[in-house]
């Protein structure tokens, strides 16, 4: 059984370092980007809000808390703690998704999803737009400007592939809320919801370097 | 039969709610912390703040909360060993775009 355990966390830490480098590979395109396009991924960030990304940032670390605690409840047989640290982890990956819609459907109002519809109004003429005043934007080149698009494809690129393993955890959380009901995981065979918690963990952590490289370093450049 | 013990208690660690509890209040400290770094202008340091408090937020959730403080040398060495072909893989293609065309960027 031992055995079996350690098989499984090694198998799951091999996965998630597959993982790694899938995002390590956005990371990378996003930074070679920005030093290109330095202006225009300054001010494509300075449409992102701070706000909404804080507050996302903190329902992930506390969903991380609360699963942490499942694995814990888990671990140490308790039901019905597990099944309500399981229920608050799947209401709080909710809360961020539907943070996340509202900061996309921004960006479809303002039509700053890459595409056809895409506009450089906010970027070419930054006085017209309340979030590149508040900033203190200056206008940039048309040439420039229309890089903005490759950080919004960039933006999109990784927090959509981060929401869409919010997703799938959302769903495996669903999944599991009904199996520890019936008591699955707190008689001894906790490696599930333990593999399942480095899973969600990881995707906090992506989240984490995501709101630094999107939202933060660029405030002031 | 201690060194049995010791492995035994290692293989079964449980991390309980009180070491949770402390990284938690810590990951929301370093949140508070690099949201208010932010919005102070330190020009050049910006971004090496912000990826410093990243990498330390990311580093108490891979110790603590995904326990690879109290796994196996087998975990350890995974971990570490990705860690390291990431910085490898990540550093070796900067190095490459910032040198080609030195000067010109």
């Amino acid at each position: 059984m031992e055995q079996q355990a350690d098989a499984a966390g090694f198998a799951m830490w091999l996965f998630l370092l597959t993982e790694v480098m899938f995002f390590g590979g956005l990371f990378t395109a996003y930074l070679i980007y920005r030093n290109w396009y330095y202006p225009a991924f300054v001010a494509g960030s300075h449409q992102l809000d701070v706000r909404w990304g804080t507050l996302n940032t903190l329902v992930l670390i506390i969903s991380s808390f609360t699963m942490a605690m499942g694995v814990w409840c888990a671990e140490t047989r308790r039901r019905s703690g597990l099944v309500l640290c399981l229920i608050l982890t799947f209401i709080l990956g909710l809360g961020f998704l539907g943070i996340k819609t509202v900061e996309y459907s921004e960006k479809i109002e303002k039509h700053h999803v890459p595409g056809l519809h895409y506009s450089l109004q906010s970027f070419t003429h930054p006085e017209t737009d309340a979030a590149a005043v508040k900033a203190g934007d200056k206008p940039l080149p048309p040439d420039m400007a229309r890089h903005t698009e490759i950080y919004f494809s960039l933006y999109f690129a990784m927090t959509g592939m981060h929401a869409l393993h919010m997703i799938i955890g959302i769903g495996i959380l669903g999944f599991m809320i009904f199996r520890a009901r019936a008591g699955a995981y707190t008689t001894g065979h906790v490696t599930f919801v333990e593999n399942f918690g480095l899973y969600w963990h990881f995707v906090d952590i992506i989240w984490i370097y995501l709101f630094a490289l999107l939202y933060l370093i660029s405030r002031h450049a | 039969m201690s060194e049995q013990k010791q492995h035994d208690e290692q293989a079964h660690h449980i991390v309980g709610p009180k070491v949770y509890v402390t990284i938690l209040i810590a990951l929301l400290v370093g949140t508070a912390l690099t949201v208010w770094a932010s919005f102070i202008d330190l020009g050049f340091w910006n971004p090496i703040i912000a990826m410093a408090i990243a990498t330390t937020k990311a580093t108490l959730v891979v110790l603590f909360f995904m326990h690879v403080k109290y796994s196996s040398k087998l975990t350890k060495l995974t971990v570490g060993a990705g860690v390291f072909t990431f910085l490898a893989l990540v550093g070796m293609t900067l190095s490459d775009y910032i040198s080609r065309a030195w000067g010109r960027w």
